[in-house]
């Protein structure tokens, strides 16, 4: 990569890469095609909770995962909807998160999770938050030297819920708009609480303050409604063919409140 | 060696670095020497004379240049020749000898699954993953199966009687 001079890029799924490069959007010098690197392709639960999934584990491996069926819903819930099967096959949620598209499911979804990029260079290892990982529109912030490994979603403190809700076209089409939610109990009492959003912005959202509401107590129909509008005004939609900017705020608003009233109702179920 | 074959612009410039790859093709080892950025659709196509495999929309979308690489469906527009080097791949060719049929193209034509037949071998390429997989999928699953195969004539009804007629088929044999 060093060689590269920072024209050089990694290939891994090469399923949104190439397309650009074909396009002539990207035209990188090099490419350096990881796809041979052995022992890279793994989904892993740590003894301390933390969930490791590496650089060439691909959309297919984590749609298929039981370990992700039990142990993270906000993620199992999006790896059928990323792409179409066929790409699921190729594509990896570490190269979707370089890849740094607006429109890209994974980013939503590791940032609900506070998840982290472990980037690895000739300095060493560094872990970096996907929320600043993500600098921008196909912007990351990996050094010209550094490839990104894995990502790691943290340990839980509590019970781990969640969803990810995307609306498309058509199979395989970008999102008109996603909303990724994750959170943790205790009890009913929520400790945690992630809210990102796709395709709505000219990055990844992290609806913060959304989140912040439902932080520190149960559940109710009414900090569902003030999430779901504070999620809804922290979209910045753009009109264009997939629709209108007030009609991509609203999806945003019902599908956060759709999401967080499943958890409610589920939690209700069980008790 | 059987065969090796050279794919490379006419205009190719001395300097343009060249990779010699071997890839098991429907059972069959070929070499080509190619440069570095050639997709596998074109080795297939221009290189191999394999024309069964389709271009279609080029930006891996449409699904009907699907090979199997390993056993899997890729979008071969979206992978580089280099990439399959050592590997096997399954074209539309490969799933039965030339006066031959194989129960998924039988299941096709005797259901009528296709109208131009553009993106038919796409279709049955993601089939025959699905098969291996899943000898007797539900309706649901073959729809699901084959979301990344786009037929522009819509004519997804009978596409999916014919993955269910070539399954029984299969399953009879």
């Amino acid at each position: 990569m060093s060689d590269g001079g920072g024209d050089a890029k990694i290939l891994a799924g090469g399923q949104s890469l190439v397309p650009m490069i074909k396009l002539r959007f990207a035209s990188p010098e090099m490419l350096v095609d990881i796809n041979n690197l052995p022992g890279l392709d793994y989904l892993r639960l740590g003894e301390d909770g933390r969930l490791h999934i590496g650089a060439l584990c691909r959309h297919g491996a984590l749609e298929r995962s039981s370990l992700l069926a039990t142990h993270q819903p906000t993620m199992a819930a999006a790896a059928p909807l990323v792409a179409d099967p066929i790409v699921r096959v190729r594509g990896t949620l570490v190269g979707s998160l370089c890849h740094a598209d607006p429109q890209g499911d994974w980013a939503s979804v590791m940032t609900s999770l506070d998840g982290l990029v472990v980037a690895q260079g000739p300095k060493g290892r560094r872990a970096i938050p996907v929320k600043e990982f993500v600098r921008g529109p196909f912007q990351n912030a990996l050094a010209i030297d550094e490839i990104a490994v894995e990502a790691v979603v943290p340990a839980p403190q509590g019970v781990s819920a969640g969803g990810y809700l995307k609306l498309e076209r058509r199979v395989g089409d970008f999102a008109t708009a996603g909303v990724a939610v994750s959170i943790n109990r205790v009890g009913s009492n929520v400790t945690r609480a992630g809210i990102a959003l796709t395709g709505v912005g000219g990055s990844t959202i992290s609806a913060d303050d959304a989140a912040r509401v439902l932080v520190g107590g149960p559940l109710t129909a009414e900090v569902i409604g003030e999430a779901a509008e504070l999620a809804a005004q922290a979209a910045q939609p753009h009109t264009d063919h997939r629709g209108s900017a007030s009609f991509k705020r609203q999806v945003v608003r019902v599908f956060t409140s759709r999401l967080l009233t499943r958890l409610l109702l589920s939690e209700e179920e069980a008790a | 060696m059987s065969n090796l074959y050279e794919v490379l612009p006419a205009e190719a410039a001395d300097d343009v670095p060249v990779r010699k790859v071997t890839i098991r093709v429907n059972g069959e080892s070929l070499s080509a020497v190619v440069e570095p950025r050639l997709l596998l659709a074109h080795l297939l196509r221009q290189g191999f004379g394999l024309t069964g495999t389709h271009t279609g929309c080029d930006t891996t979308n449409c699904g009907a240049c699907t090979v199997l690489l390993d056993g899997q469906p890729v979008k071969s527009c979206t992978l580089f020749a280099v990439q399959a080097d050592g590997h096997d791949v399954m074209t539309v060719e490969g799933l039965a000898g030339p006066s031959e049929l194989h129960a998924i193209q039988e299941g096709f034509k005797e259901e009528h699954g296709l109208q131009c037949g553009f993106c038919t071998p796409g279709m049955m390429m993601t089939t025959k993953a699905l098969l291996d997989e899943n000898p007797n999928p539900t309706e649901d699953e073959i729809r699901w199966a084959l979301s990344g195969n786009l037929c522009r004539c819509t004519g997804y009804q009978n596409i999916v009687k014919a993955v269910m007629w070539a399954a029984t088929k299969l399953q009879d044999q």
